[in-house]
């Protein structure tokens, strides 16, 4: 990557060109961040993220998250907002901006119009850490309610079961008493507090919505209207059978033409990330299981991704062979049910979704038999994976890949692609434009059904992907129907990867070293990504070479794939708008962390 | 509404064509091969909800097919994943909004006690701390044959089940649950009952 | 033409009820639903009805499935495995292991069993880490999933979670063939250890009584 070796042994995380032209453009602004990438002022941010992008082809911003460091030796205490920024081929730029603690003090300008796919990610920074972006159109919380006491990521805030600053806490080694439960350390003996002096009378409950419904009210109104018609909002969800768990949408209807919709995050926030910092690395892996739940092996395995580069080790050849394996037929797993569950949004009722579960049961056979557990695998390991394969494994697993899933898959795609009803729902339905969806930080199939043939496994190969022969399966409408078919393309593709995989995995160890529980990770960060089936999954790992995770953040592919929701449904009906949803193929628990 | 202990003897010439048994017998009979649970999928334990609900563990063989998502058909609901803060109103109010009698599972480690995610900050420490509990299911998640055996559980708790001691059936207004409310943290009313019935604002909350 | 994807469509869904009844003509209404017929129904040939009946019949449970750990005792003392060290308790995740060391009451000495070990059952997600980590093989994890309880699970103590050796080695015959592996090793290594220090403790003793012998016989 970088020209000059000896500079790029203490460069990382920022490619050395792309360096050099940043320190032409911007003489003694930008320096080398603390351990990754380029420390840029708070004021130029915009102007060097608008270089990277039409200059140097970083058109991709994929993460944006903040780190708050505190009693940090050796560090003022700041809160560092970082930006991972990706070009279509080999490498990231990674940008970060210093800013001062101090609630009020710390804002930043907003990169929204350069990116819509900041849109979300700093107003979760906004909400966790209480940063403001000047300018940012809509900067509410994303995932806890306004009116939330306190900033949860911060460093200095507690929660109410707060027992210590990392695993294994001391009173699991209780010296003669009896093991107590968390409510009792609480003083209202539940996970609830409420600030000092606060009265339940004097509250405004309704503060909690206000902001949305302001919002909803306001964006996208056409005061030219040749009609004078009222214009209604209603909420779809938290509670509906086609929002794929506990997701809201308030939408605005004028008669049934969607004016405005606006996704309602947070109802499945499970506070992943801060549990992550108190976690050992190794606890971290079973909570990833948890993130998108239909996918638990590539959760594991980006995860993994991550914690291997930070650790630099390398994994053994079967190892690998294994995670592509499962990898793979999790792909599988992920893309029959999202064509299943999405003919069942359209009102085919659970016809598609049976006839995906069934192969997914089957599918889950395998992984259980090899790691244990039917969804919550738990399964890799950094420098290899948990188990060998159990005996009678490949046998089964070649079975169900050479015969049995390549009949159903064809079986399944007739049913529901030259189905005419399917094709009148989904033809010209929810269109993304390629341009849109690149900057709205799309990824995934929902990025190559809009013709981008971007794909992390061949824009950045790891494990074993630059060996295997495969395609990029693209289709160039960019509807709803064409996000259905891909997705059939795709398991083609993964298909093709199996043979290859399953006839030539080697002898020879699984593991490279046997990873302690308390493992320790040399000081350092960075992003480690994979093409997971819903998309580009990426964690952002800050280390202080400690036991635990100084920042563990997971970029999630279901959230930013739902940035351009709004505008995909603008204009449609609002039976239109469960299948735009149903096409995106999101998982809440990933979504809302 | 007697035991089925003290039932009368049939005479032997009508055995086979009479069989004596008691209301709350019958009553619950008909019940468990009628329970219709609500299609209310919370996080990760929904997936093995819908695999049970699907062509392998089938619970269409309990009578169970029909998941109906409107609370107002379903007289089971199944707590399956985490519930967080700011879902606990809605979680409480499709409760309420269920007809009685009606029962609650709590599937899963997160319903029961909040489960891994119980340290953190936006995680409610198991349902029961909002609605009353008739089955647990330990395991993240349970198997989908774990929670077909929660569903028998709940059979046999039927059977012991008299109609009298069931709350719907009883006199007086009941008022459901009161739904939390969302403040700078989840507002439980009934920690503030005395003060809120002072000022007068329960049912301004409840409605 | 208009229409046909449609009849297509409910061909494949007709395909699928026909599929159902296929077997049970082929071998014969009932004999299918026969626990011999189970791996066949459930496997990756396996046609037409798939379900399994459960409370009636059980699919097999493959022998590295987890739900809640549970303490290994030997039989034949009746003592636990666990020696109180504490590796599951730091290796869990969600952090639902209590454990206390044993003392003794005279001296107040650390013994090496636990005094009270308790799981909260609420609160454990069957993760594994404890049995991965513990280094002798004293926690293992359960088979049994059948653990619905009409009040909230909470902690377990010492007695719930003991179970026998033999049944640790009834469902998990890999593993525990592993460890007997292990400990015949071990044992070998000792033995030879052994063999080893007495051959050299009787070298040493030879060397010193040659170097005792009065050496002046040869000058």
């Amino acid at each position: 990557m970088a020209e000059t070796p000896q500079e790029a042994v203490q460069l990382k995380g920022i490619p050395q060109e792309t360096f050099q032209a940043l320190q032409e453009r911007f003489p003694e602004a930008v320096q080398p961040a603390r351990y990754e990438g380029a420390l840029v002022p708070a004021e130029k941010i915009v102007e060097v993220v608008r270089f990277l992008r039409d200059e140097l082809g970083y058109i991709f911003l994929s993460n944006l998250t903040a780190t708050d460091y505190l009693d940090v030796k050796g560090v003022e205490p700041h809160i560092d907002v970082v930006y991972h920024l990706f070009r279509m081929q080999g490498g990231y730029a990674a940008l970060h901006v210093e800013i001062p603690r101090e609630i009020g003090k710390a804002h930043l300008p907003s990169v929204t119009s350069l990116f819509p796919s900041a849109m979300l990610q700093e107003r979760e920074v906004y909400d966790m850490f209480g940063v403001k972006f000047d300018g940012h159109p809509d900067l509410r919380r994303l995932l806890m309610w306004e009116g939330f006491d306190g900033y949860p990521l911060r460093k200095d805030w507690k929660e109410v079961y707060y027992e210590g600053e990392t695993k294994p806490y001391r009173s699991r080694y209780p010296k003669g008493g009896h093991p107590i439960y968390a409510e009792e350390l609480s003083p209202l003996k539940d996970n609830i507090r409420y600030p000092e002096g606060w009265s339940p009378q004097a509250w405004d409950y309704d503060e909690a919505d206000r902001l949305l419904y302001e919002r909803m009210l306001s964006a996208h109104r056409d005061p030219d209207k040749p009609l004078k018609t009222d214009e209604m909002i209603i909420n779809f969800g938290p509670h509906h059978p086609s929002t794929h768990g506990v997701f809201r949408m308030a939408v605005r209807l004028d008669g049934e033409t969607v004016r405005h919709l606006e996704p309602v995050f947070g109802y499945l926030h499970r506070n992943h990330e801060k549990i992550g910092e108190r976690n050992t690395w190794i606890q971290n892996i079973p909570f990833t299981d948890r993130l998108d739940y239909i996918n638990g092996m590539t959760n594991n395995w980006a995860y993994i991704v991550a914690l291997e580069k930070l650790l630099g080790w390398e994994v053994p050849e079967r190892a690998e062979y294994i995670r592509v394996i499962v990898g793979e037929f999790s792909r599988i797993v992920n893309h029959m049910l999202a064509a299943g569950f999405f003919s069942n949004e359209l009102g085919l009722y659970f016809t598609g979704s049976l006839y995906a579960l069934e192969e997914r049961e089957h599918i889950l056979d395998l992984f259980e038999a090899l790691s244990g557990a039917r969804m919550m695998f738990n399964y890799m390991r950094p420098g290899g994976v948990r188990y060998d394969l159990p005996e009678g494994w490949l046998e089964k697993a070649k079975a169900l890949a050479y015969e049995r899933i390549p009949r159903k898959v064809e079986q399944m795609a007739h049913f529901l692609l030259d189905n005419d009803v399917v094709k009148a729902r989904t033809m010209g339905v929810g269109v993304l434009p390629p341009d849109v969806a690149i900057a709205s930080g799309i990824t995934g199939p929902v990025l190559r059904a809009s013709g981008v043939a971007y794909d992390i496994r061949r824009a950045e190969p790891y494990s074993l992907y630059d060996q295997l022969d495969f395609d990029v399966a693209v289709r160039t409408h960019g509807d709803a129907y064409d996000r259905l078919a891909i997705r059939f393309d795709e398991i083609w593709q993964s298909l093709r990867i199996l043979r290859q995989v399953l006839e030539n995995i080697p002898e020879g160890p699984i593991v490279a070293k046997k990873p302690s529980h308390r493992l320790k990770v040399p000081a350092g960060e960075t992003y480690g990504r994979i093409e997971a089936p819903k998309g580009e999954l990426g964690f952002y790992l800050v280390s202080l070479g400690k036991f635990n995770p100084y920042r563990y953040h997971i970029r999630s592919t279901s959230l930013l794939n739902l940035t351009a929701l709004s505008d995909m449904t603008r204009g449609l009906k609002v039976a239109d708008i469960v299948t735009v949803l149903g096409s995106i193929d999101l998982t809440m628990g990933e979504v809302d962390r | 509404m007697r035991d089925v202990e003290n039932l009368p003897e049939i005479p032997p010439e009508l055995q086979g064509t009479v069989k004596l048994t008691t209301f709350d017998q019958l009553f619950a009979w008909a019940r468990k091969r009628s329970l219709w649970p609500m299609l209310f999928g919370l996080a990760c334990c929904a997936f093995e909800m819908i695999a049970a609900a699907a062509s392998r563990y089938d619970i269409a063989r309990f009578g169970m097919e029909i998941m109906r998502p409107s609370p107002r058909q379903a007289d089971l609901l199944i707590v399956s994943g985490t519930v967080t803060k700011k879902m606990a109103p809605q979680v409480v109010r499709l409760y309420n909004q269920m007809p009685e009698p009606k029962y609650v599972i709590a599937m899963g480690a997160c319903a029961i006690s909040g489960g891994p995610f119980k340290e953190g900050y936006a995680v409610v420490s198991g349902v029961d701390k909002l609605l009353p509990v008739d089955v647990y299911i330990p395991g993240c998640p349970p198997r989908p044959e774990a929670l077909i055996h929660a569903f028998l559980a709940l059979h046999a708790r039927f059977e012991h089940e008299r109609i009298r001691d069931i709350k719907a059936y009883q006199k007086g207004v009941d008022d459901g649950v009161p739904i939390p409310a969302l403040g700078p943290d989840l507002v439980d009313w009934r920690r503030f009952e005395p003060l809120m019935e002072a000022a007068g604002e329960k049912e301004a909350v409840h409605g | 033409m208009y229409g046909f994807g449609v009849l297509k469509t409910l061909g494949i869904a007709f395909y699928h009820f026909v599929l159902t009844y296929v077997d049970d003509v082929k071998m014969g209404f009932g004999k299918r639903y026969t626990p011999e017929h189970l791996p066949e129904r459930q496997g990756v040939e396996g046609r037409g009805i798939y379900t399994v009946r459960y409370p009636k019949e059980r699919l097999p449970l493959p022998e590295r499935s987890r739900n809640h750990p549970f303490l290994v005792y030997i039989e034949e003392t009746g003592k636990l495995k666990c020696t109180a060290c504490g590796i599951c308790a730091q290796a869990c995740p969600v952090q639902c292991i209590w454990i206390e060391r044993a003392k003794d009451p005279e001296t107040g000495k650390p013994l090496s069993y636990p005094a009270a070990f308790h799981i909260d059952q609420g609160l454990c997600i069957g993760c594994g880490m404890c049995a991965e980590f513990c280094p002798f093989d004293s926690i293992k994890m359960d088979i049994e999933y059948e653990n619905a309880s009409y009040t909230r699970p909470g902690f377990v103590g010492i007695e719930e979670l003991k179970k026998p050796e033999s049944y640790h080695a009834k469902i998990h015959p890999t593993d525990y063939a592993r460890e007997m592996e292990e400990k015949r090793l071990k044992e070998e290594r000792k033995r030879k250890a052994a063999a080893a220090k007495a051959a050299k403790a009787k070298a040493a003793a030879a060397k010193k009584e040659a170097a005792k012998r009065p050496p002046d016989k040869t000058s």
